[in-house]
């Protein structure tokens, strides 16, 4: 088509493609183009450039840029084009910018009133390229200028430049939702246009105001339905089908316009049951694109009032899914799976084999969506799984972003359905350890509340038993080298606080271990406050119990160090420390309460105590206080800022951050007492570190406190009271017999698990029959899903029931025998890689799906790329001319379609020559830029044989 | 809606970008060099999608060109996958038996393409006809365009003997 009159650009410039091409490092061709700009900014700023020339330049601009360097020298030239008459060179003009520039750049006021002009142009394909440049380049500013001239055009004869007036009002909006907003009417008006094209551009614009506000729009459901109607029964023209499938993009986009507009409208909803189903049973399962269609229609179920009938179709739909061996479709399915289960819990149960498939499978993206089911599917009786499951994998990767999100969602369910307390501050630990600093510091600050109030109020056992065993694990974690910031501030707190109540440590062993912890991070000050802190509290501690308490030698010079330090904080700690140590235990006592962190302080917020003193400084002729409302000028801004928290809180404006409360000694005092010697304002601030100020008196973790309150802390329960019928049949009771046993179970499939995580990586053995699934994803399954044991127990007979209990009961033993079946099973899907020859963009999974349909395009794949390989590397040894000859003799013995499965079978077989020869001319269209490229001296190297090939071959 | 399209090689050269989100420069060789690490890594039989700082990436090889696109998380990835497929056959038809060596040295004319079927980060036309069509007519214009100058090169150049 026009495309094969050579390449037209200078040898110049294809000398710079092809070293490109051949520079067998980035660092080769950052030097290549490196240089290239050199030569460009010469030959640029020349005058009187031919604009031929020039407008290669500005090709050449757009390639180093594309390549990733800085082409902004050239930016204005690009910029000039654009100004240009011949439409040639306008075109490449507007090409550049759109590319080079983003909306914010400075120089798109120049390229405005150009487009104002273009706009205006007798020629469509002027006006075009015009709308491409207005949807990339004019912004929230620039919008007024153009809008309506866009407007206008919106009635243009030609469908073309209709569409675009319309994507461009799309992109406006996009920008600035107010501009367009006056626009509504005559995007309704274009959704009747009756060029489909047109019609089809109308819903991106309408899809985006309705996801805004429903309401207005209510009135186009039927409108919608109607089109949708039509178009699945291929009313549209011809060319709008898409490998047989009619306008697939334009259902797709109707069928998430109707989701939106039918989410909790009973109405509208039932208007589209009958298209939907409709949709859904003609939808072609073979083919890519009818599988989106289908899932689109999922989404679109799950989202409206549901139907039963439909329900039930998308769960037969979502069944295909899952089982198909295309990961995309298990994708697709685990996908679909999350949205229903909302609806219907039920349906999952009948998928738990495939979803712990999904799992365990090698790829990630699959793996990391089934997390997100997980998720969403989470209640009390598996979130010890599931949440073990999470965190094992948030320890195996490294991408912080989803390390994050991981994170954040074991913390979010650990709160949310932890059955004890005891394994919530395991889980915490877990997860701190690993993700500390990507978590929320709020999380850390709940821990610490957790394990200073307890959970049962009434219940001080069980109290101490929990800080026990926090200082227990945070003994023996604080070692480890590298902990995360917010963990160790917990671990201090915790060690400071509650570390010697028991007496089962000694003050001076937790005081080293709260010294090494400030010296290893010496470099983190928050660190080192929080200790500091704690070992002044370890030491009232002991003093005010009438032990004899000593600081060790380190602590000694910790402190003579930090009362040294730059942060003001850690000074005022160690001073303060200092002056507790000449004190006596009584004092102490005051000031430093045992366990007395939740206690509520009173705040004398009139100072009465210092009312003698007041008195006493006023009868010796000090000036009385005058209150500042009062005071006429001297008001000064220091002391704004010293009363505006307290005594004008409704303050309109502060631009200083709010400080920690303190109370404020001076105010009342006569200037010449500059600070309170008393010691008792300070006892206020030490025994509650100034970094929680977020910490607030009330509870958030309701679940949490008030599940724990009547057990023990270390004998775990599953919380099953109401929950456990929501999956499968309710065979799980809340009886006695089920809590401590299933949990057993769930124990040791975690064991299980996180040995099958280390297996995966192994060569994979044959697959085995996979017909019976094996006893550890059965109760992997049962663990997650709850209702399965049950299940499989009342389909077996009451021996084999039998049987399955006593396999629980053994399985601490299997459990080392047992995890290599299970990644036999999941990994063997995936076949050791073909060889490169074959290795082909299409997935096998699909193209065995795709094998059935007609789809020329299809059947084509992997005939061309095994014979054009073997020449292409075969050209690098022998000369041209024989080479040619061999592709043309390679074209005359072409083999039949039918050996397209062979092909893609993965069996490489040399000897098979197999060319394709369906599109008469494209063969030797081939040949033909084949021979031109050689004759430019472009050689397919054996670093990447594959230049040549046919990409849809 | 599309964030940005992008076409590497197996070797991990870049072959085409187009950002319909603005990235900086700075950030798009970024975005190329984690995607491409990313991509190019993965085995033949795992799904075509990445997830990725919270968006998707539908990727589809082609012969030794991958083509990518990024997507927020509530698209449809099969059809954008369909999408790739959709532009794949249309510069099929353009060149005529496309190989990765048409897209070297005539990305400019891969970009144009792509703005009939692109537009604003959404398809903007699905029917493969209507797209050659316009692009021919663009095609038909420069060449018109060409014939011009060259003939009032060839005046200016007589004039001036």
């Amino acid at each position: 088509m026009g495309s094969q009159g050579g390449f037209g650009q200078s040898k110049e410039f294809l000398d710079l493609v092809k070293s490109i091409g051949e520079a067998r490092s980035k660092s080769e061709e950052d030097r290549i183009v490196l240089r290239e700009i050199e030569t460009l900014k010469r030959r640029i700023n020349e005058p009187d450039i031919p604009k031929r020339k020039m407008k290669e330049y500005i090709i050449r601009l757009v390639y180093i840029e594309m390549l990733g360097h800085d082409a902004s020298f050239g930016y204005i030239h690009a910029v000039k084009m654009t100004h240009d008459d011949s439409i040639l060179l306008k075109r490449t003009g507007y090409l550049a910018v759109t590319l080079f520039l983003n909306e914010d750049h400075d120089l798109i006021i120049l390229i405005v009133n150009t487009i104002q002009k273009d706009l205006k142009s007798d020629n469509y394909l002027v006006v075009c390229t015009a709308l491409n440049a207005c949807c990339k380049l004019i912004n929230e500013e620039t919008i007024p200028a153009v809008i309506q001239q866009v407007v206008e055009l919106l009635g243009h004869p030609k469908e073309a430049v209709r569409k675009k007036a319309v994507m461009a009002l799309h992109s406006f909006h996009q920008r600035s939702p107010s501009s367009v907003n006056h626009l509504i009417s005559n995007f309704r008006k274009k959704l009747s246009d009756n060029d489909p094209g047109v019609m089809g551009a109308t819903l991106f614009p309408l899809y985006d105001l309705i996801t805004i506000d429903v309401n207005p729009h209510k009135d186009l459901v039927a409108s919608f339905v109607n089109i949708l109607k039509q178009v699945a029964e291929r009313r549209l023209p011809k060319n709008y089908d898409y490998h047989q499938t009619p306008a697939p993009f334009i259902q797709i986009k109707l069928l998430k316009i109707l989701a939106l507009l039918g989410s909790g409208d009973k109405k509208s909803s039932e208007q589209m049951y009958t298209v939907i189903g409709d949709i859904m049973r003609k939808s072609d399962t073979a083919s890519n694109i009818g599988n989106a269609i289908l899932y689109e229609c999922i989404c679109c179920i799950s989202s409206i009032q549901p139907s039963p009938k439909l329900l039930e179709t998308a769960a037969d739909a979502i069944a295909n899914f899952l089982k198909s061996d295309s990961h995309n479709l298990k994708y697709m399915g685990i996908d679909t799976l999350g949205r229903l289960i909302r609806i219907s819990p039920d349906i999952a149960e009948q998928h738990q084999i495939a979803v712990i498939d999904c799992l365990e499978d090698p790829d990630d993206t699959l793996k990391r969506k089934t997390f997100e089911l997980l998720y969403k599917m989470t209640k009390s009786s598996n979130v010890e799984v599931i949440v073990d499951r999470m965190i094992d994998y948030m320890i195996s990767i490294n991408d912080n972003h989803y390390k994050t999100e991981t994170a954040s969602r074991c913390v979010e369910l650990a709160e949310q359905f932890a059955p004890s307390n005891h394994w919530f501050i395991q889980t915490m630990n877990k997860v701190f350890q690993h993700a500390g600093d990507l978590v929320n510091p709020k999380v850390a600050h709940n821990l610490m509340r957790l394990i200073a109030e307890g959970f049962g109020e009434d219940d001080d056992m069980s109290d101490s038993q929990l800080r026990l065993s926090a200082v227990e694990s945070y003994l023996k974690i604080v070692d480890e080298p590298k902990l995360p910031s917010a963990f160790l501030q917990v671990i201090c707190w915790v060690l400071g606080e509650y570390g010697t109540a028991d007496g089962k440590y000694s003050a001076s062993y937790i005081s080293g271990k709260l010294c090494d912890v400030a010296e290893a991070y010496s470099s983190d000050d928050v660190v080192k406050a929080y200790a500091v802190t704690a070992l002044m509290k370890v030491y009232c501690f002991e003093k005010a119990a009438g032990r004899k308490a000593s600081l060790l030698p380190e602590c000694q010079s910790l402190l003579e160090v930090l009362s040294a330090s730059h942060s003001s904080d850690l000074q005022q700690r160690a001073y303060e420390f200092q002056a507790i140590l000449d004190l006596d235990a009584n004092a102490i006592e005051n000031i430093m309460p045992l366990d007395a962190s939740c206690e509520d302080i009173e705040i004398d917020k009139s100072l009465s105590f210092l009312d003698n003193y007041v008195l006493k400084s006023l009868e010796q002729g000090a000036e009385p206080y005058i209150p500042e409302s009062e005071r006429s000028g001297t008001l000064n801004i220091s002391k704004i800022r010293n009363h505006n928290a307290y005594e004008h809180p409704t303050h309109s404006l502060r631009f200083e951050a709010y400080e920690v409360p303190k109370p404020v000694v001076p105010t009342k005092i006569p200037s010449t007492v500059t600070y309170p010697t008393d010691i008792v304002p300070v006892t206020v601030i030490v025994s509650e570190p100034s970094y929680q100020p977020s910490v607030q008196p009330s509870w958030p973790l309701v679940p949490v406190s008030d599940a724990g309150s009547g057990s023990g802390s270390t004998e775990l329960k599953l919380r099953l009271d109401g929950v456990q019928k929501k999956w499968g049949k309710p065979t799980y009771s809340s009886g006695a017999s089920s809590s401590i046993s299933n949990f057993e179970s769930d124990r040791t499939t975690v064991n299980g698990a996180t040995q099958i995580n280390t297996l995966i990586s192994k060569p994979r053995e044959p697959r085995q029959s996979n017909v019976e699934v094996s006893e550890e994803k059965q109760k992997l399954a049962a663990s997650l899903f709850g209702g399965k044991t049950s299940r499989s127990k009342k389909k077996q007979s009451g021996g084999a029931a039998g049987h399955s209990k006593v396999s629980r009961t053994t399985n601490h033993g299997e459990d080392k025998v047992q995890p290599a079946a299970v990644p036999v099973t999941v990994t063997t899907a995936v076949q050791p890689p073909p060889p490169d020859l074959l290795d082909l963009g299409e997935p096998a999974g699909d193209t065995s799906s795709y094998s059935s349909t007609v789809d020329p395009f299809k059947q084509l794949e992997g005939l061309v790329d095994l014979s054009q390989d073997v020449n292409a590397t075969a050209s690098a040894t022998t000369s041209n001319g024989p080479d040619l000859m061999s592709l043309y003799s390679d074209a005359d013995l072409n083999g039949s379609l039918n050996q397209n499965p062979n092909a893609m079978n993965g069996s490489v077989n040399p000897s098979k020559k197999t060319a394709s020869l369906t599109k008469g001319p494209s063969l030797k269209d081939a040949l033909d830029k084949d021979a031109l490229v050689r004759q430019m001296g472009v050689n397919p190297t054996s670093q990447n044989p594959n230049l040549f090939s046919d990409l849809l071959g | 809606m599309i964030h940005f399209v992008l076409l590497i090689s197996r070797q991990g050269k870049v072959r085409l970008t187009k950002w319909y989100s603005p990235y900086s420069q700075k950030e798009r060789s970024k975005v190329i060099r984690e995607l491409s690490g990313m991509i190019l890594t993965r085995g033949p039989k795992l799904c075509n999608f990445v997830e990725w700082r919270g968006f998707k990436v539908v990727y589809k090889r082609y012969a030794s060109l991958y083509f990518c696109m990024c997507i927020n998380q509530e698209d449809n990835e099969l059809e954008v996958l369909e999408i790739i497929h959709h532009y794949v056959e249309i510069l099929d038809r353009y060149f005529g038996s496309v190989c990765e060596l048409d897209l070297i040295f005539n990305f400019h004319k891969a970009y144009y393409i792509l703005d009939e079927v692109l537009i604003a980060g959404e398809l903007q036309e699905s029917s493969k006809k209507t797209v050659a069509r316009l692009v021919a007519a663009q095609d038909s214009l420069v060449e018109a365009a060409k014939e011009e100058a060259a003939s009032i090169s060839n005046i200016i150049a007589q004039a001036t003997k």
